[in-house]
């Protein structure tokens, strides 16, 4: 290359370039390198999960695992009631031969020729391979739905999403509203209250909320979870800077009209905060979706778990049956994926220019 | 054709129906707001537009913080504050003994200072490589690379998983039998049994709350490079500056206080951290990823002997640490929107 002499070498510079003008410049290799290892590590885990979901049992204990799911071939042989497994036999003369297994007796295998089933071999176990064809473990999927109370965790996720998301958009912007149109005294002060609670999370309050909880009787009740969050300070601020940039004309030419301060509230200035009302909005079905440690808290019968912590308590449990949890975790992700997938732009957008989470 | 048509009409519809629902939740409260109206005149009206709020706010925030301080000055296990003991500053007392505080086994509550070397050491590793990988991202974003949308939704999508599912999909890559295992033993190393070691514990958790937030940074600091005005750029170049000098006298200058949000932002979060790593490790081995949140967590919540006025106090040392946090943060994001 003939500009190296201008191309500072240093690691650097690479991080500062812009363009390599039409050429293929290292820095450019660079880039794409990192950025290609970077969709291998932020997508190969999922990609993982939810390959794995559809393994059988049998196959999520197999090392080293094999990268699709797995099923081993069955077949039906005359003379035996149920189907047989199907293996490859390495024969005397060095070919191989597909055989099904009658049953199994120590290192032993009893098998027979399918096409012949009349004569049955004896076959040491490490002389054959399983016969395998790609396979959809499905029943991972279904089967949770019979045997435990996922779609009861289910259902109380989206209901405290659903209903915590309701009241947060109407109680959040009632203040908003009220902060941004009017003004009298005291308007400050509470502008520094609600900064002042943006500086106290949960963390820092568990026991004292729990405490309010119990005294207002709702541990173990879904109530217990949608309401000490609903409020957010981020949401007010959020809604109110919208807000302010809706022209006051407006308003007044409204309460010319004998408006009542609700209907424009609700038919003036509602309408026009949309935008940041959807922001708001897919946050916090976001937050309440993922909550976690609150939750945990409260919800301490499994019928009221939510999602979260259903999922969380069945990975301690003894015996933990991974085939069923990682279907179970593929279905939690699918809404956050869906929402993503449509909303991503809105999504980014908003985060960057709200600088919330 | 047909059926593009087809679907905005069903959009459309749908679109419809919800703005009628939302106006009739809204038309619910229409003659009850009138009455009040009425009563308090419309220069009341801003206050009862403020009461849901402030209520919850009253509710769930002040009394709690309030209740907080009482609780961490009384002992026993009653949750109810009227059947609590005073004890003055004990459990602050308790806390704090230490006989050299530079070493948890020395302290009468051993758990609450592992918890506090553990998240500072947590926070230190998390916070520097998430913004340096935060940082190399974004400013690889902000290249004129090809798919950029697509490699920004890619770092971006951990963002909006919940931490346990993050918890869970690397608990099954990292287990004993797991893929990272199998990859080790394939190019000839040993199996490794991450979370029995406390070190890699300590390792995956930080790895893997980086790989969850990353994105959220690399958001925040690409917006901030966007900002950059191009022209400066253009002039360093008509110029002859080195690509070096540019990044040393126009990037860093410029990106500088987003970089600082972005710092105390990860900060607060790191200072909290819990619930990935709770699922991951479940603070172990031992109590070698046992944070501070956990430690309020175990010993309020879980322990046989519910122990709400130690509990408090921790949550109380928590607390200062992230008010000196926040205010910072307000300090930097001011400085931001105003410089």
């Amino acid at each position: 290359m003939a500009d190296t002499s201008t191309q500072p070498r240093t690691l650097k510079s690479l991080i500062t370039a812009r363009r390599g003008r039409g050429r293929l410049h290292w820095t450019d290799v660079f880039s794409y390198t990192y950025l290609f290892l970077g969709v291998l590590l932020m997508f190969g885990p999922v990609v993982w999960l939810v390959l794995s979901s559809f393994k059988t049992p049998a196959g999520l204990i197999e090392f080293p695992p094999t990268l699709l799911p797995l099923g081993q071939i069955e077949v039906v042989v005359e003379g035996y009631e149920k189907p047989l497994l199907l293996f490859d036999v390495v024969q005397e003369d060095g070919t191989t031969k597909q055989l099904a297994q009658v049953r199994r007796i120590g290192i032993i295998s009893q098998m027979v020729d399918p096409e012949n089933p009349d004569k049955t071999v004896r076959v040491p176990i490490d002389q054959r391979v399983k016969v395998r064809e790609f396979r959809l473990a499905v029943e991972n999927y279904t089967d949770p739905l019979k045997r435990f109370n996922f779609v009861g965790f289910l259902n109380n996720s989206i209901i405290v999403t659903t209903v915590a998301t309701v009241i947060t958009l109407l109680i959040n912007s009632m203040a908003a509203y009220a902060l941004s149109i009017y003004e009298f005294r005291g308007r400050n002060a509470i502008m520094l209250f609600v900064i002042c609670t943006l500086m106290i999370p949960i963390t820092v309050i568990l026991v004292p909320v729990y405490l309010v909880v119990t005294q207002l009787g709702m541990i173990n009740s879904l109530w217990a979870v949608i309401l000490p969050g609903a409020a957010t300070p981020t949401g007010v601020f959020l809604l109110r800077q919208y807000m302010l940039t809706i022209p006051k004309d407006l308003i007044e030419a409204a309460r010319m009209d004998k408006a009542s301060e609700w209907s424009i509230y609700s038919k003036v200035v509602m309408p026009l905060t949309m935008p940041a009302i959807a922001v708001l909005a897919i946050f916090s079905i976001m937050w309440r979706w993922n909550e976690f440690l609150w939750p945990l808290i409260v919800l301490t019968r499994t019928e009221v778990h939510t999602l979260q912590v259903g999922l969380n308590a069945f990975q301690g449990e003894l015996n933990v049956q991974w085939h069923y949890i990682l279907a179970m975790t593929v279905v939690t992700l699918i809404p956050v994926v869906v929402v993503f997938a449509f909303l991503q732009k809105f999504i980014t957008t908003g985060i960057a220019s709200s600088g919330m989470k | 054709m047909a059926n593009l048509t087809d679907r905005i009409k069903i959009s459309d519809r749908l679109a419809g129906v919800a703005a009628w629902l939302v106006l009739q939740f809204f038309r619910i409260f229409e003659i009850p707001l009138s009455l009040i109206q009425r009563i308090v005149g419309v220069r009341g009206m801003p206050w009862i537009f403020l009461l849901p709020n402030l209520a919850f706010f009253g509710l769930f925030v002040v009394i709690p913080l309030c209740i907080n301080f009482a609780f961490s000055f009384t002992g026993g296990t009653d949750l109810f504050l009227s059947d609590r003991i005073y004890t003055g500053t004990e459990q602050y007392g308790f806390l704090l003994d230490c006989e050299t505080f530079g070493d948890p086994i020395t302290c009468r509550e051993d758990r609450f200072w592992k918890g506090l070397y553990n998240t500072a050491t947590f926070t230190v590793f998390q916070v520097t490589f998430l913004v340096l990988f935060s940082m190399i991202t974004a400013l690889i974003l902000n290249r004129e690379i090809r798919g950029r949308g697509f490699f920004r939704a890619v770092f971006f999508f951990p963002v909006l998983l919940s931490p346990v599912v993050v918890a869970l999909i690397w608990k099954w890559i990292l287990l004993r039998d797991g893929i990272m295992n199998a990859f080790l033993v394939s190019v000839g190393l040993d199996k490794i049994l991450f979370f029995v070691s406390p070190e890699w514990s300590m390792f995956w958790a930080v790895f893997v709350s980086i790989w969850a937030h990353m994105g959220f940074y690399t958001l925040i600091l690409l917006a901030g490079l966007q900002a950059i005005p191009p022209d400066l750029y253009e002039a360093a170049e008509m110029d002859g500056t080195s690509k070096e000098r540019v990044f040393w006298r126009i990037t860093l200058p410029l990106l500088w206080p987003n970089l600082l949000v972005v710092v105390v932002l990860a900060l607060i979060k790191g200072v909290q951290i819990f619930d990935e790593v709770f699922v991951l490790t479940g603070g172990g081995p031992g109590t070698a990823t046992q944070f501070i949140v956990q430690y309020i967590y175990n010993t309020g919540f879980t322990e046989p002997v519910r122990n709400f006025g130690l509990a408090s106090a921790a949550s109380i040392v928590l607390g200062l640490v992230l008010f000196v946090l926040t205010i910072t943060q307000l300090a930097a994001t001011r400085a931001r929107d105003n410089g």
